[in-house]
């Protein structure tokens, strides 16, 4: 008896493996993951986007955010959270449905609160949100898909301002109601990938899963709006601080994508067949040199004014990109070339040293050295100083060059303290894409004083015209209005833009579908 | 020996807290701040600022220094300021990748090093000696960048013999993991085994020349055994002190070897940290290290012992 059970058993997997094997060969091949491995610019190390204005956040909560409004490429905000919306006839109301479906990464449904308390949170933290603060009279829930938002006044870009790049991305109202001066380190959004954690190793590599509960909306993916289609399984950023190691790495075939390669590899990259290199960002990175409005000489404008004069772009722009076909010859705008808001007016565009030594002198230069801020491990910033002080040594200009690492550089700027006592008198740095190219949502162009960013631009006409310019109604008149606001810039000399570059990205020829957007998106992105 | 085990890691405790202490200093007086590094390029001064206070760096220094040490008496090393992670985990992630690669550098040093040097010194003056010596300072003379750089390009990326970068655990992929070893630990051991390779000659001639080696000889040894069993084991103190010194050597070239590799070991968390000023990262890392050295350094003095029966504690 137990011998036949045995050879019955024995008989039975035989027969089970047999059909098993059978089986296995008339099913079709599983599909295998789609993985995309993309070498980012920056560790991720922060995974609070209302926290830091570090770019790679930024770029993570785009992955794992979903945002009520996002541009499109002609910078038009359209709705992606939101189904309906109306404003009021006196402009002051606005409401907002949330479209059905929404679903966070932990598998509760997005309400109105959660993104009531997103709002809250953006606004009280981040840039674009504190301005937008300003006007608010009240936010309040009217039920689970719907939201009200009053204003004090009118304000024209209140759909804009929730569609910019630095736009509030919508978290459960748990995680978003915790007090704004407290780091949120869980990550559970709404966006069409979620991060994994548990696989998360902070220096070396960040994983991302397709979230299976993302309803994308119908229209086509346009820059940052439309529909976001995941059609990877899954992303791997991968943090690799050597880019030679990268290159390599891309070339031969082990990475996917490679973010921001230096500029001077991207003729090497173009040459390669295996791989495409694309500009996706229309608008470019802006250079720029940041006085210090509190101490001698550019404290007065005279002195900033002939900064203008120091500056041949095309020489500062080899420096910093090298290949011409990564650089405008000349742009003159402080809301970038390529832009709604871009125009020429009060641009300067050759230098003129004698001219930028007598205005220095009106401005009262005496002859002291000027601290000028280095950073060392940051080769464009390195590279465009070493240019700028070849201008100012040009203009007669005695200069203290004070080299360093980026974190004791960002310590040093960030004083107030007068030149002799640790303070400095310029440095330089860069900023990119579509906030750049807005006068609220432009960070160094901010003429609050005290509330500006380090260098302390203060021009209270010059924030009366930006705050003219946000009250309009009219597009076209805002437009017109772009005229006066960079007059009066060229006049009061927040920062000296110095050129205009691109950061071309490289990819792998089976990568199709990178979308042009001034954010790396992965979305749309397929891997054959 | 169980008296001289004692006091010696006793002693570590005093050695460890003056380590705490002077990292600690030395951090918090030195420039940057990883307030402005968080908050970003765009970050306003209030902005910066109110990071600072949440972070608890406004804190007196005193205060600072005490938290960290009362919860560091509590095993809690604290948590990397910008993403919030325990450093011990931190440390614990990167911690095999750094291993395997200094095990097999090793390893691969002192295969090639110890016969090098021995035939170096039995054959000196011929040109096998000449050859021998002339490559070890070559490789001993060279970048450990641009070897790393120079193999890469060769086996990786002209051959596709081997990857490029990154790291697979033992546990994950055996293949793998070897395939992703064998570049780094040429590029990193290449130096260690020409200093060693070095080292070993010059012992091995001193030896070679003592009088109880030619008597072995005269009682008509065989060379083998007259190298191995008798030089070879005579000269094994200095070469274990060497092997010893060359873990401090390897840590340090770890930092580069793990940074053209993408290795993500504790010398890239190391790197990372420091320029980002992430305090409690730094300090963790380098009190893990600074007891892994004194750990070594009773293991170095504990095989004198075994090799040398003079040696007594």
């Amino acid at each position: 008896m137990t011998h036949g059970l045995r050879a019955s058993t024995g008989f039975g997997r035989r027969v089970l493996f047999a059909c098993a094997v059978l089986a296995g060969l008339l099913q079709p091949a599983a599909a295998a993951e789609k993985t995309l491995r993309a070498v980012v610019h920056a560790d991720l190390k922060v995974i609070d986007p209302t926290w830091t204005t570090i770019y790679i956040t930024n770029r993570y909560g785009y992955l794992v955010y979903d945002t009520l409004f996002a541009y499109d490429s002609k910078f038009q905000a359209k709705p992606q959270m939101v189904d309906t919306w109306t404003v009021s006839p006196d402009n002051l109301t606005y409401t907002f449905t949330l479209r059905p479906g929404l679903v966070f990464h932990d598998g509760q449904k997005v309400t109105s609160a959660d993104c009531v308390a997103s709002l809250k949170r953006w606004m009280a933290k981040v840039s674009a949100g504190q301005v937008l603060a300003k006007f608010v009279g009240s936010l309040d829930i009217v039920d689970k898909d719907t939201f009200k938002l009053v204003l004090k006044e009118p304000f024209a870009l209140v759909i804009d301002t929730l569609g910019s790049p630095l736009t509030a991305f919508m978290m459960p109202e748990r995680i978003a109601s915790k007090p704004v001066n407290e780091q949120i380190t869980e990550s559970v959004g709404s966006g069409p990938f979620r991060m994994v954690k548990e696989e998360w190793r902070p220096g070396n590599k960040v994983v991302f899963a397709r979230h299976t509960g993302y309803v994308p909306r119908k229209e086509p993916a346009d820059y940052l709006s439309g529909g976001k289609i995941a059609k990877l399984d899954r992303v791997e950023w991968l943090y690799i601080p050597d880019a030679n190691t990268t290159l390599s790495a891309l070339m031969a075939g082990e990475i996917d994508y490679f973010e921001a390669p230096p500029l001077d590899f991207i003729r090497l990259l173009k040459d390669n067949p295996d791989l495409t290199v694309l500009n996706i960002d229309n608008l470019g990175v802006q250079g720029l040199i940041r006085p210090n409005s509190l101490n001698p000489p550019f404290n007065n404008f005279k002195a900033r004014q002939a900064l203008f004069y120091l500056i041949d772009q095309p020489e500062f722009m080899q420096a910093v990109a090298g290949d011409d076909s990564l650089y405008m010859q000349f742009c003159g705008a402080y809301f970038l070339c390529h832009s709604a808001n871009e125009t020429e007016i009060g641009a300067v565009r050759k230098p003129d040293y004698a001219k930028a030594a007598a205005m220095l002198k009106e401005g009262g230069y005496a002859g002291e050295k000027l601290v000028v801020l280095m950073p060392t491990d940051r080769p464009q910033y390195a590279a465009a100083t070493t240019v700028l002080i070849a201008a100012l040594r040009k203009a007669g200009v005695a200069v203290d060059i004070q080299s360093a690492d980026w974190s004791t550089i960002s310590v040093r700027r960030a004083r107030k303290d007068p030149v002799d006592k640790g303070g400095w008198n310029l440095f330089i740095t860069t900023q990119g894409g579509p906030d750049t190219a807005n006068p609220i949502t432009n960070g160094w162009f901010n003429s609050r004083c005290e509330a500006a960013n380090n260098g302390w631009a203060c021009d209270p006409e010059l924030e009366a015209l930006v705050g003219k310019w946000m009250r309009e109604a009219d597009a076209g008149k805002r437009h017109t209005m772009i005229d006066a606001i960079q007059a009066r810039a060229y006049e009061s000399v927040p920062y000296v833009p110095f050129g205009q570059f691109f950061q071309p990205i490289a990819f792998r020829k089976n990568v199709t579908g990178v979308l042009e957007t001034a954010v790396p998106v992965y979305w749309n992105i397929d891997k054959k | 020996m169980a008296g001289f085990l004692l006091r010696r890691i006793a002693m570590t405790i005093p050695v460890m807290l003056v380590v705490a202490i002077v990292v600690f200093l030395l951090l918090h007086l030195s420039p940057g701040d990883p307030a402005a590094i968080i908050a970003g390029d765009n970050a306003t001064t209030a902005d910066v600022e109110m990071i600072r206070v949440s972070l608890g760096l406004d804190k007196p220094l005193l205060t600072q220094f005490a938290l960290w040490i009362g919860a560091l008496l509590q095993g809690d090393f604290g948590v990397s300021v910008f993403n919030k992670v325990s450093v011990w985990t931190l440390i614990v992630q990167r911690m095999e990748p750094t291993l395997a690669l200094a095990g097999v550098t090793m390893s691969f040093a002192v295969s090639i090093a110890i016969p090098v040097g021995v035939l170096a010194a039995w054959k000196a003056g011929t040109w096998i000696d000449h050859l021998a010596m002339g490559i070890a300072v070559l490789a001993f003379s060279a970048p450990v960048f641009l070897i790393g750089y120079g193999l890469v390009y060769e086996f990786a990326r002209v051959w596709r013999l081997l990857p490029v970068q990154g790291y697979t655990p033992f546990s994950q992929d055996f293949t793998g993991f070897w395939q992703h070893l064998v570049l780094p630990a040429i590029t990193l051991g290449l130096v260690f085994a020409a200093l060693l390779a070095r080292m070993t000659r010059s012992t091995m001639l001193d030896v070679l020349n003592e009088d109880y080696i030619r008597t072995a000889r005269a009682k008509g040894l065989a060379p083998r055994a007259v190298l191995i069993r008798h030089a070879l084991k005579n000269a094994a103190v200095p070469i274990v002190t060497t092997i010893g010194l060359g873990v401090a050597l390897l840590i340090g070239g770890v930092v580069v070897t793990e940074s053209v590799f993408a290795i993500p070991g504790i010398g890239r968390l190391t790197i990372e940290a420091v320029t980002q000023r992430d305090y409690p990262v730094i300090q963790g890392v380098i009190l893990i290290a600074s007891f892994v050295y004194v750990l070594i350094n009773l293991a170095i003095d504990v095989a004198y012992a075994f090799l040398d029966p003079r040696i007594r504690y």
